[in-house]
């Protein structure tokens, strides 16, 4: 593919972009990896802390107490992303705040806010999956993918 | 009138005679803040929709370039401008209030510079005696057109740029006391096949190379003619790689001699990565706080190079490259054409 693509470019258009990613400022990544792993680790070790609290304070067990903590995550994520807040620790962050749960509700809710506008059906209803849609649509497919080679191993491999 | 290919010489030199310019908080809080005529703490603008905030932008620029020029609104023969959003609406529906003849126009962030190309062009030739040129652009509406919603916590690279919430009107009469517009050179379509919507700079650079070399070639006059070339919005990665191929073509351009809107209207220490970006960024900083350096004596000629990168969010999830465009006018306080 980008070997593809680099044949389409013409000398003088190669030697630009040549010329241009020289003097172009990389993504800190080392850096970047730090602060993605710090944030990350932090999101995790409150989601951790809800769940103990479902635990201790009400009748819910390790199993169980999935649920609840996601919903809260992803509360917490959504006022986050209402007050404007979310965007600023996620430039921060990196993918520490784009991985866990998280990211996936500031994900929703930010097209839902920025969508308002063009009202309820086609402004937050027809843009609400904008962003998140093609996460949904690539884990449903990688699930259904994964289910089919699990029941074929099983039925005819005998496992 | 036309020299070499693309260079006009305005010998009627049409005059500058009042500028608006308007800004968000985020430019309030920047370098410059003095320099707009009006600022608002509220990037919504009282509004309810962003569109509509970008809307009232362009108008209040407008307004407060009429006030300021003491003409009536009656009086603009024609309006020349343009934003980034679809259908450049934000415009047109400020055309409503506006009520002039109008001419939209969409040079993405070069806007500016053609509307007071041609601004310049129409007073020259005599289509007009008075008219308005600006362009607008508004962060929030502007990300939501080409980028992520505004609250989507992605991580921007040190390339992206950050846009403008502002605007900048011109109104251009064939006589009056202001600096005069003396030539413009319109910019070729220029594609080196960079794919990046995150490095806007680096795409747009060999455009304003392309226009400034054509202008001084057309122009026959070397880069120490110009007190300063300040180009639209190339930030910081653009406006290193023009200055290096400035000089891998032999060109010596000073470096403090050439500096770059999107790097002017922010402090250094605010979250823009790697400068401003919009078509109100060049509109803003040129009316406002560069003609009023002029005015004061710091700068006697300049040439302003507005850079604009022609994609859209299709062509960007096509895999097709930026095409960029740069469009130049000289402006001088005393007007001397050499």
């Amino acid at each position: 593919m980008a070997n593809q693509k680099k044949k389409k470019l013409t000398p003088v258009q190669q030697e630009y972009k040549d010329f241009q990613s020289q003097r172009e400022t990389k993504r800190p990544i080392l850096k970047n990896i730090l602060k993605a792993y710090l944030v990350g680790g932090i999101i995790c070790i409150i989601g951790q802390a809800i769940q103990l609290f479902y635990i201790y304070f009400f009748n819910f067990t390790d199993q169980t107490a999935g649920n609840p903590t996601v919903a809260t995550l992803i509360f917490i994520a959504m006022l986050l992303t209402g007050f404007g807040v979310y965007d600023r620790i996620a430039q921060f962050g990196g993918a520490g705040t784009a991985v866990p749960v998280t990211g996936f509700g500031n994900a929703v809710i930010s097209a839902a806010i920025e969508h308002r506008s063009e009202g309820f059906i086609l402004g937050v209803g027809g843009n609400i999956f904008k962003l998140a849609g093609s996460v949904i649509i690539s884990g449903v497919f990688a699930a259904f993918i994964v289910a089919l080679v699990k029941t074929i191993l099983i039925q005819w491999g005998g496992l | 009138m036309l020299t070499g290919h693309r260079t006009w010489l305005f010998d009627q030199k049409p005059v500058i005679v009042s500028t608006g310019t308007v800004g968000g908080p985020f430019e309030a809080d920047g370098r410059i803040p003095d320099d707009f005529d009006l600022l608002h703490s509220d990037t919504w603008l009282e509004q309810d929709t962003f569109e509509k905030a970008n809307k009232i932008l362009l108008e209040e620029a407008c307004q407060k370039a009429i006030e300021k020029g003491q003409i009536q609104k009656e009086q603009v023969q024609f309006f020349l401008g343009g934003d980034l959003i679809n259908q450049i609406t934000p415009t047109s529906f400020a055309m409503r209030t506006i009520g002039s003849p109008y001419l939209g126009l969409f040079g993405a962030c070069s806007t500016s510079m053609e509307g007071l190309a041609l601004g310049a062009f129409i007073v020259n030739g005599g289509g007009a005696t008075c008219l308005l040129t600006g362009s607008v652009s508004h962060n929030s509406s502007v990300e939501k057109q080409f980028r992520y919603p505004t609250e989507y916590g992605g991580q921007k690279p040190p390339t992206a740029q950050w846009t403008v919430t502002g605007a900048g009107v011109a109104l251009l009469k064939n006589q009056g006391i202001g600096p005069r517009v003396t030539s413009a050179t319109i910019g070729k379509v220029v594609d080196m096949g960079l794919t990046d919507p995150f490095n806007m700079g680096g795409a747009m650079a060999p455009a304003a190379v392309d226009t400034i070399e054509a202008h001084l070639k057309e122009r026959n006059v070397d880069p120490t003619y110009y007190d300063l070339i300040v180009t639209g919005d190339l930030g910081n990665i653009g406006r290193n790689v023009s200055l290096d191929m400035f000089k891998k073509h032999g060109l010596a351009i000073e470096e403090e001699k050439y500096q770059d809107c999107g790097l002017l209207i922010y402090r250094d220490d605010q979250p823009v990565l790697s400068g401003a970006s919009g078509s109100g960024c060049s509109a803003a900083v040129v009316y406002g706080h560069l003609l009023n350096r002029m005015k004061k004596g710091d700068i006697n000629r300049m040439l302003v190079v507005a850079t604009g990168a022609l994609l859209s969010p299709l062509t960007f999830q096509q895999n097709e490259s930026i095409p960029c465009i740069a469009h130049a006018v000289s402006i001088e306080a005393g007007g001397d054409l050499s």
